[in-house]
């Protein structure tokens, strides 16, 4: 392979202007490449770890997004938007208080709060009406909360630093990687954690659960229905909210950063299976890996490919990898 | 019967006659308003308001009001006066054409001037060469100069990136190391700055390591770089824009990438850097058409610099606010001079402009148009030093162009 790379290469040097120059940069490229990269040990492990970290952001915004359909079977296009809430509170909360780890629990709690009260004022009259009357609702929701940020905030961004105690790159063993991406690891187990624990081990979660089955028997018993669900909508836009605040340091803040994350987060519910948080949990890993891997050898295609993966899946598993059979009817 | 026909006639004549004496009262009561109605002078606007360049679009259309401003404030063109129409392309190709044609077929804008994306401009410099109408482009493009795409109301206010990238690396590849990876946006833009940069940095024995391409509008380039540094390069050069320069920065600044590396941004954004601060751009060296620390030593430049900051409540001009100013200002002088708002006598007085207006002397060039302008190699300002908080970059040196810098007519296939 490599010869017939630099027999081609002799090939096009010794022909200038013989082909177009596109063409001759191609192959260029593909011999420097081949020339000056090796793939050590070191660099595969690397790429791993950084498309496992890259995942876990993935997962944090796929969960939210599952949750929420899973349980209400609500498509919830505004989900970036609340995203980007959560980093704009963040803002907020930091430059009154100047503390990072009280925007950790102030976070979700508001943007739960303002997700709670689009489910109670907005989202609520459309229950029982097919699942496009939400998703239209929360479409058109998006861009108000988009447009709002830019009104009060303007479109320039917003500076958001990490706390100084977890900036930085550490030695892993590997080499060299960054402190903060470790400890967005160290988050997003803690909250999936904590989210199962909510969701299998306590009353409530029971009651969510048989809520998600069957409602009506739910009510048959006595149990308020709107409530489980207004509590279920606060805490997906509510984990979405500390997503963004989470991804700030990283990625800055933009009334705009939302946007691809809103089209990954769907990337992940519908591979990992719409309404399943196993399955979000290792589609946002899956995903993080493939895009760090197709980055390392073709970074052109690096987008691309987590939409083949998605293809790949709905071909082979049409209902995501851990998804449930019939959700959307 | 005939009688009917001939009442209605007589009927339909008298309320002609009526609605057209009452126009001509009108407009013998309001000769003012009828004339401003008629011939104020439109500069269609468009820009990508929302998107990921929506900060520099947002400079542009403020360097563009105090254009309007002062050609009005002296008077207009005899007593009319000019007006900005600013439309939301939203970084889209399409979406610029079609507020393109919007804006010259039914606002009848007379001039258009604005993109702040290299392909965007190519779809509006399309339309506007169909419909013959002047425009004024005031984002980074080669392409444009080229004579497949331009035309003769196509002029180009802002730099290209063969100049920017190519001062750039004349500066600062003998400096900082010959071995290099790139890292560019997978567009029109990236691959210009690019190429510009090798174009120059060929010639001074540079060698590429890797050119690797990203995606535009990229959120996490923590997986590009593993590779980056296990390519060991002596400087990573990143070709990119906006936003995604922004994150790119403050990525590679996580990742300890200026331990192992120099980073050079052929063209290094104003916005970026004033809202991520000095840390992620601690050390990085790069290109930009102006920055208003130049004040010092340019006369012009204080001058532009004061009235945007009276206009703009304080505010500081950043790079393309100057460009939107320099792009609406060049068009409306060459009205004046021209004393008309004919298209071809005002192409004919554009292509005549010269002058300092704010950054020193700045011609357009005859055969493509091209604004012939320095390139100014700027570093990031530690606050500490800084005069004040707007004080971000330090001029560390300035490329003065002459035409011979430039891609040659010939080679842009314009006839010698």
């Amino acid at each position: 392979m490599q010869r017939t790379r630099t027999s081609r290469l002799a090939f096009f040097t010794a022909h200038p202007g013989g082909r177009p120059p596109v063409r001759l940069c191609r192959v260029y490229q593909q011999k420097t490449i081949d020339s000056y990269m090796e793939l050590s040990f070191n660099l595969i492990a690397q790429q791993l770890v950084t498309g496992l970290a890259l995942g876990s952001i993935y997962v944090l915004v796929g969960v939210g997004l599952s949750l929420v359909f899973g349980l209400l079977t609500i498509v919830n296009f505004a989900h970036g938007a609340f995203f980007m809430v959560g980093a704009y509170v963040g803002v907020f909360v930091f430059a009154k208080t100047g503390n990072f780890w009280i925007c950790m629990v102030a976070v979700p709690l508001i943007t739960g709060a303002i997700g709670m009260l689009v489910e109670r004022v907005l989202v609520r009259p459309l229950y029982g009406r097919g699942i496009d009357y939400p998703l239209l609702l929360t479409f058109g929701l998006a861009y108000v909360m988009m447009d709002l940020t830019r009104m009060a905030f303007g479109v320039q961004g917003e500076p958001f630093e990490a706390p100084e105690a977890l900036q930085g790159a550490v030695d892993i063993g590997i080499g060299m990687f960054p402190l903060y991406r470790l400890f967005l690891i160290a988050v997003t187990s803690v909250i999936l954690f904590a989210l199962w624990l909510f969701l299998e081990k306590t009353r409530f979660g029971l009651i969510v659960r048989a809520g998600a089955r069957d409602p009506l028997v739910l009510r048959v018993l006595g149990i308020n229905v709107s409530t489980v669900w207004l509590a279920i909508f606060g805490v997906g836009t509510g984990i979405a909210g500390l997503a963004g605040l989470l991804a700030a340091p990283m990625r800055g803040v933009s009334p705009e950063m939302g946007v691809p994350i809103l089209i990954e987060a769907f990337v992940i519910t519908v591979v990992g299976g719409m309404g399943s948080l196993g399955g979000a949990i290792a589609a946002g890993l899956l995903v993080g890996v493939v895009v760090s891997f197709t980055t390392l050898f073709r970074p052109e295609l690096a987008e691309f490919s987590m939409f083949a993966l998605m293809a790949i899946t709905l071909i082979f598993k049409p209902n995501g990898l851990l998804g449930r059979k019939g959700l959307m009817g | 019967m005939n009688s009917s026909v001939n009442n209605k006639t007589r009927r339909n004549a008298l309320k002609t006659l009526a609605g057209g004496s009452s126009l001509v009262l009108g407009a013998l009561a309001f000769p003012r308003l009828v004339q401003a109605q008629a011939e104020a002078i439109r500069i269609g606007f468009p820009v990508p308001l929302t998107g990921a360049f929506a900060a520099e679009a947002q400079a542009v259309v403020r360097g563009a009001e105090l254009a309007i401003k002062e050609f009005n404030d002296a008077g207009g063109l005899n007593g009319v006066k000019a007006e900005l129409l600013v439309r939301d392309d939203k970084l889209n190709p399409q979406e610029a054409a079609t507020r393109t044609i919007e804006l010259i077929d039914k606002d009848k804008a007379n001039f258009i001037v604005g993109s702040v994306s290299s392909a965007v401009q190519l779809s509006v410099n399309n339309v506007t060469k169909q419909r013959k109408v002047i425009y004024n482009s005031i984002s980074q493009s080669d392409t444009i100069n080229e004579a497949k795409d331009w035309s003769r109301y196509t002029f180009h206010e802002c730099l290209n990136p063969h100049m920017t990238a190519g001062a750039v690396a004349r500066y600062a590849i003998p400096k900082m190391g010959k071995k290099v990876v790139f890292l560019t946006a997978d567009y029109a833009y990236g691959h210009e700055m690019a190429r510009g940069f090798q174009t120059a940095g060929k010639a001074l024995g540079m060698e590429v390591l890797a050119d690797i391409r990203h995606p535009l509008g990229t959120t996490d380039f923590s997986s590009y770089f593993p590779r980056i540094l296990a390519l060991n390069p002596d400087v990573l050069i990143v070709c990119n824009f906006g936003r995604d320069q922004q994150i790119s920065f403050k990525q590679a600044n996580d990742f300890g990438i200026k331990k192992q590396m120099k980073i050079i941004a052929p063209l290094l954004m104003h916005n970026g850097r004033m809202v991520d601060g000095h840390k992620a751009y601690e050390g990085i060296i790069g290109g930009t058409g102006y920055y208003w620390g130049i004040e010092a030593s340019t006369p012009s430049s204080k001058r532009f610099n004061d009235s945007f900051k009276s206009l703009h409540k304080g505010l500081y001009p950043t790079d393309y606010a100057a460009l939107g100013y320099a792009g609406v200002h060049n068009v409306l002088a060459a009205v004046k001079a021209a004393g008309t708002t004919d298209t071809e006598k005002v192409v004919t007085a554009l292509r005549a402009v010269k002058g300092d207006l704010y950054k020193g002397n700045v011609y357009f060039r005859a055969c493509d148009h091209q604004a012939v302008q320095s390139v100014l190699i700027v570093e990031s300002k530690d606050r500490a030093v800084a005069a004040n908080d707007q004080d971000i970059f330090s001029v560390v040196a300035t490329e003065n162009f002459d035409e011979s810098k430039l891609r040659s007519c010939s080679e842009l296939g314009h006839p010698a």
